[in-house]
């Protein structure tokens, strides 16, 4: 843990398009305070950049709280960073030393083409969702909210699946860039609380067809998914969505 | 709904079929490692000849044999289809990978074990299977059973033989050490109850299993059984 404020040295990815091939690109960081969270210091490098008349870096961010899972970056060799259980924006610069060389890369997936330097295209989880991450609900009145009883275990269960932000990290982190974490855990969700049984055998099916028309990996149960998620998805959920998809397949 | 015409062709299917062979081989393990294990009665193999005899003669053994190299065959066919796609689902690979401070070294290195054992297989087939199935063992031991045990204790003469034979143990340690709980997992065999104590038997299994194992080329080139 540095006091004080540090110099490090970044090598940064940077791809002008997805078609480019990419290279690293070599930044020194003067006067960073240890306060800064990391995307922070991506701050005070670009306004530098911009105002040396250079071209900033591209990184993808949003909420800033670790909620909204967009700061994907491979800081040297792990998703977000050295710290586990946060996403980029919670990693904060006390977490390395003075005179530091960091590694950021983009997350590294066929089925996450890089956008522009460390920012990738993720919509290829947006279409598993639509795949079958949904719920049929009838219009009209609101119901009452414990109109429908579900067992403590189940609904906590399903809250814990529900918590993925949907980030990819899992993607990144597995040697196999298999994106079973974030697909099980979608499943996981519905499949445990009563209002998801309608289309549960279909979900299952279509959402793993879908992912693996998307050129996802395949799990090996390393573990790596489980360890670098920011918000502690469990690999129980792989193994529910293997239960899903047995089930589903030969019922 | 059946939709099941693509379960074998999707990635969940694949899976399980190796979680699954895996298993197979598990339990082949088992009984391999026991019947060898009559070595230890010390008895110049009469003990040990009963078991081989039988082994090599009975009608079920000899089928089960077949489905056994089809579920090894299968086993090694499916790593490598899944480990071609893997490959394919990350094109571009990262500069650095902090690989250790997320995962086990020999959880990653599944394929590299594999290929390992498969090595050690063929050697290991050749000396033993090939004799014992095809090209004839030396003659018969005092009970009238074809002496295999002789052709061990020729085989575990020679040094090589015998510290090739511990090393491939050790890639069989890590290779179950990862196996025998991902095979569970895999199949759908988790629980917050039980897959500690999966883990836990799978890891003594994995140490247990391979040191029985090394015990016999050792044991026998030592000359402590005779």
């Amino acid at each position: 843990m540095s006091h004080g404020n540090m110099n490090l040295t970044l090598k940064v990815w940077k791809q002008k398009n997805k078609n480019e091939k990419g290279r690293f690109e070599t930044y020194d960081a003067k006067g960073i305070s240890p306060d800064m969270s990391f995307l922070e210091m991506f701050d005070v490098i670009n306004e530098q950049l911009i105002s040396s008349g250079k071209e900033p870096i591209a990184f993808d961010h949003d909420c800033r709280e670790g909620i909204c899972g967009m700061c994907s970056m491979y800081i040297n060799g792990r998703p977000h960073g050295p710290k586990q259980g946060i996403t980029t924006c919670q990693l904060h610069m006390r977490s390395f030393k003075d005179g530091d060389t960091i590694v950021v890369e983009p997350w590294r997936s066929a089925a996450f083409p890089v956008i522009k330097d460390l920012a990738v295209d993720r919509s290829s989880f947006d279409r598993i969702m639509a795949a079958g991450g949904f719920v049929s609900v009838n219009t009209g009145n609101a119901k009452d909210a414990n109109n429908i009883l579900i067992n403590k275990d189940d609904a906590d269960g399903a809250f814990n699946a529900a918590a993925c932000i949907g980030c990819g990290a899992c993607v990144a982190a597995c040697k196999n860039a298999s994106a079973m974490l974030f697909v099980s855990a979608k499943v996981s969700q519905l499949a445990l609380l009563p209002q998801g049984q309608v289309e549960r055998k279909s979900r299952v099916l279509n959402m793993v067809k879908q992912m693996d028309e998307e050129g996802f990996g395949n799990c090996t149960n390393t573990g790596a998914c489980e360890a670098e998620c920011p918000k502690g998805i469990s690999l129980e959920n792989i193994a529910r969505m293997n239960r899903e998809y047995l089930g589903a397949s030969f019922t | 709904m059946s939709q099941n015409s693509g379960f074998l062709g999707s990635s969940i299917g694949k899976k399980i079929i190796m979680g699954a062979t895996g298993l197979f081989l598990i339990a082949f393990l088992v009984v391999h490692c026991f019947i060898n294990a009559l070595i230890f009665f010390n008895d110049g193999g009469l003990t040990f000849n009963v078991g081989a005899d039988f082994m090599a003669h009975n009608w079920l053994i000899r089928a089960g044999e077949l489905v056994l190299f089809a579920g090894l065959i299968l086993h090694i066919v499916q790593a490598f289809v899944l480990t071609m796609a893997n490959k394919k689902a990350r094109p571009i690979g990262y500069d650095k990978i902090d690989g250790t401070a997320n995962s086990k070294w020999y959880s990653r290195s599944m394929g590299l074990l594999g290929t390992l054992l498969l090595i050690f297989l063929i050697i290991h087939l050749a000396h033993f299977w090939v004799k014992s199935r095809f090209t004839g063992l030396p003659g018969e031991d005092a009970n009238g059973h074809e002496n295999l045990y002789a052709v061990m204790q020729e085989t575990f003469k020679m040094f090589w033989v015998v510290a090739l034979y511990v090393l491939a143990m050790v890639s069989l340690s890590y290779h179950l050490m990862h196996g025998f709980q991902s095979a569970f997992q895999t199949l759908g065999l988790n629980h917050k109850k039980y897959t500690p104590l999966i883990k836990k038997a799978g890891m003594w299994f994995s140490i247990l299993i391979p040191v029985i194992f090394s015990a016999m080329p050792i044991a026998m080139n030592m000359g402590w059984i005779k």
